[in-house]
Formats: structure tokens, sequence, C-alpha cells
């Protein structure tokens, strides 16, 4: 048999500027101590899955949806923004409205060229006197690239490569963290897109309560010579164990949030993609960013495809590149399919022609020339569960 | 009742002109938890080195060769509701389907079960 090896294709992306491929991550000795098959994953040597108790990636979903998951999500880009005209700089090429995003506070944001494709998706956080910017992996050289060709020279770009960065996520994560984390304020003040100063074990960190499995959660930057100390400490509490990026990837499709090179591409607009969230109001109307031409174009008249997500019926998964058909017409095609092990059956996003989007519709996607059939359904596919403030 | 191996972590039982066919214990922890197993038609003619099956996990779909030239006489129905059965059992009742040897000759080459362990040893 072949495709033994699991692996991720999203590493292809032109990786010139950056390090030599498969680089090591400061926990990646960490990782392999405990018993993680480690695979290529943008440009590092990644946890796929781990072996042995509690090993493997349904196990691993379910622990996460149930108590709490410890991801690294080290090779993500932290990247510190500072200077005269921060606010005003940064709005030129992000369609975020930062005169509303208020000190410790979180926000989604889109990368986009020219012609309101997507570069990336971020995330855009106040801190005092400047503003802390999380990209992905894959992108982060290219991120870093755009940024600096479209910052004025006022402007400092520091990427935080002396940084960890560990995503602790599920329902118990507030439980076992709160045993760690010490601060001006408890951990449990924080509530979902805020982050604060905090300490763990004599450690500076900083705590968003954000993430990307659809629960409750944090992710935690922290110094990279404290990695090893910290995620030894927090596995060590009975709720956390550690998670691959095999999990990462399932529980992300069951809520229903699109994946970069997969999902979200220069090919796709915000709109298409419906995330016309990241797209802040005053900026739909005033525009004043790169590619605002195309999104406003697209909000006036609707977009040529947009993105939906499927069940389908049986328990043959559909992937990515999978054509999608309404009848004999090829109406779009899969951009991210798998299993769902919290509804024991197959889902998907696709991107199709808006006339067949419709909730409840019923379409074919042909998989080794077999035809499924699929309905369109909302996301997420399974709810979200956070935490908004009692 | 001998037992072969292929390189592609396939088993392959023979008992006089029939032979079953499933992939391996070192396969399936490769692959990890598997939620579907397409298996081919009953009457279907495989080739050797051919596309015969695919197996799909939460993460993948792998494509399992056939490991001899044959008609396909009977498949596992059990996979059909219990694919899991792969992980917990894959060279026992994980098996995924039988077929007739077209031609013993290419039952040469594939290895047995010590020349298999030697095999995965060194990967």
């Amino acid at each position: 048999m072949r495709g033994l090896i699991l692996s991720d294709d999203q590493t292809t992306d032109d990786m010139e500027d950056g390090p030599p491929a498969t680089a090591q991550l400061p926990l990646d000795a960490w990782h392999r101590a405990r018993g993680a098959r480690m695979v290529p994953f943008a440009g590092y040597e990644m946890p796929i899955q781990y072996t042995g108790e509690g090993g493997g990636i349904v196990a691993e979903h379910e622990w996460t949806r149930t108590s709490a998951g410890l991801f690294d999500v080290s090779h993500m880009g932290q990247v510190l923004l500072s200077g005269e005209g921060l606010d005003e700089a940064v709005e030129a090429i992000l369609p975020i409205d930062l005169s509303t995003l208020k000190l410790g506070r979180q926000r989604y944001s889109l990368l986009l060229d020219e012609n309101g494709g997507v570069l990336d998706d971020l995330m855009v956080s106040r801190w005092p006197g400047n503003l802390y910017l999380v990209v992905n992996g894959a992108t982060k050289w290219d991120d870093i690239g755009h940024l600096r060709e479209h910052l004025p020279d006022a402007i400092t770009l520091h990427h935080m490569d002396e940084h960890a960065l560990l995503a602790l996520q599920g329902p118990k994560a507030v439980d076992a963290l709160a045993r760690h984390a010490t601060g001006e304020y408890a951990l449990s003040d924080l509530t979902f897109m805020r982050f604060g100063r905090f300490e763990i074990a004599g450690h500076v960190v900083t705590i968003a309560r954000a993430g990307y499995t659809g629960e409750d959660g944090f992710e935690i930057s922290i110094p990279a010579e404290a990695a090893e100390e910290i995620a030894t400490l927090l596995c060590a509490e009975p709720e956390v164990r550690p998670i691959g990026l095999g999990a990462r990837d399932s529980l992300r499709l069951e809520a229903g949030l699109p994946l970069y090179g997969h999902d979200l591409s220069p090919e796709i607009s915000p709109i298409e993609a419906g995330l016309i969230f990241g797209i802040n109001k005053r900026r739909r109307s005033e525009g004043g960013f790169l590619g605002a031409e195309r999104v406003q174009s697209e909000i006036a008249k609707g977009p040529a495809k947009t993105r939906i997500g499927l069940k389908l019926d049986g328990r043959m998964p559909a992937r990515e590149g999978a054509k999608v058909f309404a009848g004999t017409e090829e109406i779009g095609v899969v951009t991210s399919g798998g299993f769902s092990p919290t509804l024991g059956a197959p889902i998907a996003m696709a991107y199709v022609d808006p006339a067949h989007a419709g909730e409840g519709q019923t379409i074919e996607i042909e998989v080794r020339s077999k035809r499924l059939s699929a309905t369109v359904s909302p996301m997420p596919f399974v709810p979200h569960n956070y935490y908004r403030g009692s | 009742m001998p037992r072969y191996f292929t390189d592609e972590h396939e088993w392959i039982d023979v008992e006089g002109e029939t032979a079953t066919v499933g992939i391996t214990d070192y396969a399936q922890e490769q692959l990890g938890d598997i939620v579907f197993v397409e298996l081919p038609d009953v009457g279907a003619m495989v080739d050797k080195g051919g596309e015969a099956a695919v197996v799909e996990s939460v993460k993948a779909a792998s494509d399992v060769y056939a490991p001899i030239t044959g008609e396909v006489t009977e498949t596992n129905s059990s996979l059909e509701d219990e694919p899991a059965l792969v992980n917990t059992s894959p060279e026992e009742e994980g098996w995924f389907f039988r077929l007739t040897i077209s031609d013993t000759g290419e039952l040469e080459g594939l290895m047995d079960d010590k020349g298999y362990k030697t095999f995965v040893d060194s990967l």
C-alpha cells in the first residue's frame, strides 16, 4: 500500500526566504520523548500524533473535546509592530478597524493582496504601545516580506522567533492553566479574544483566550528556553495530554474554521470564504486597504463562489480536490475533507456556485469515479464552546 | 498455510488456489485510526501491483495494491460496519478480500514472515 507517511503538502509553499527545510522547533526532543510521530510541516519537523496510551488522532481529538489538549504551534509566526503612525500604517494593509481594538483585545484579520486574494489569515492584538500579530507557519516568511514591503520605514517589525507558542484547548483547559498562571488578575477573568500578561513558573508569558479547535482554550506565548519546562508542567496536570497536528486538523474542520493553503489562498477572496467579519464595518464602506476594490464589489454584487459545509452520506470521506456536482453540472471543489470523530461521519468544506449553496441542498461529490451524496450544512459542524463570560 | 508479505505492507495467505489479502500490523499502526475501507467488487479482476482497495484514516486515503493477479471471490463485509477491525485485528479478522490465484509464479519474490520482519526493522 502507499500513502503511509502522514505528512502535509502545505510545506510545498515557497520557503526560499526562510530557514532550510525541516528545521527543529524548541520542543522537538520533548515531542519525541513522548512518542510523537514527527512529519515535515511548514518547514519544521512537527508531531502529527503521539503513540502509546491516549495517542492516535481519534483519541487525541476526543480528549481535546472532553478535557484539555496541549498543542505546540511554535511554527507559527509571532510578529511585533511598533512605531509612529502604527495604526494608520497597518490599516493601509489590513481591513481592520484599529480605532475599536482596545488594549487587551485580539481580533481576526486577513492579509490581502492587491487583487483581494487571501495571502494569510492572522490574529492582531493590541499590546501596550504596539501590535502583536500571529500568522501561519507556512506563510510567515512571505508575510514578513509583504509587511516590510508595504509598511513605512517608521514602523519597526520584530519577528519574535525567540518565542515558542503553545495552545491549551478544551473544556478543562482553564482549570489546568489556572493552577500555574498568576498575574494582576485571575486567568478566569479573561474572556474569548482577550489576552493578558501572566507568569508561569517564574517566566513572563502572554496568554490569549483563543484557539483553533472551537473549544474554550488559550494560546500562550512563552520564551523558547522555557518551552520544555512549561510544556512538562502543563502535561503533568491530569486534564492535559499532548495533541498532534492530525487532531488539530480534524478539530478545526469540525469547528468550521478554514485552513490556510487549503480553504484559503490568493485565488480566494475573504467574501468567497465567508469571512466578512474579518473586514471590519468601517472598512467595508471606506475601503483604503489592499484588495479593497474586489472586496467591496463582492459585498455589493455577491461572490462568484462561496465556502460551504458538507455532511456526506455513508462513511467514505471526500478529500481536498474532489469535484462537486449538481446533477451533471460541475459546481465546485472540496478544499478540506475528512472524518469527523465527534459526528462519526465524513464532513467537508467546499467552494461552490452560490446558486447551490443553500443549507439543506443535496449535491454529489466525485471520489474515485463514484458519486457520494452530501447535504449542504451550516458550520460549525460541532458547536463552538467559547467562554464569553458568565 | 503459507503467508507471504509485500514491501507495500500487504499480507497474503495462500490456501490451495485461493489467497486472502490484508494489510500488516505495521501498516495499520502507521495509518492510525481507520474509518472506512473501500473494497473491490466480487468478480472483479485485479492485477499484481494494481489498485485493489482504499483505506481511509481520519487524515488520509491510502491505496492497497493486489499482491498477485486474480479474480476477487469474496470481500470482508465486517469491515463495512467496523472498519476499526483493521486496527484491532489487522492480520486476522481485518482481512480485506479473497481472490483466485492465476499464476503461482507471482508468489515468488514475496517475503516470508522472517523476511518481512527484517524489512520492517530496516525502515
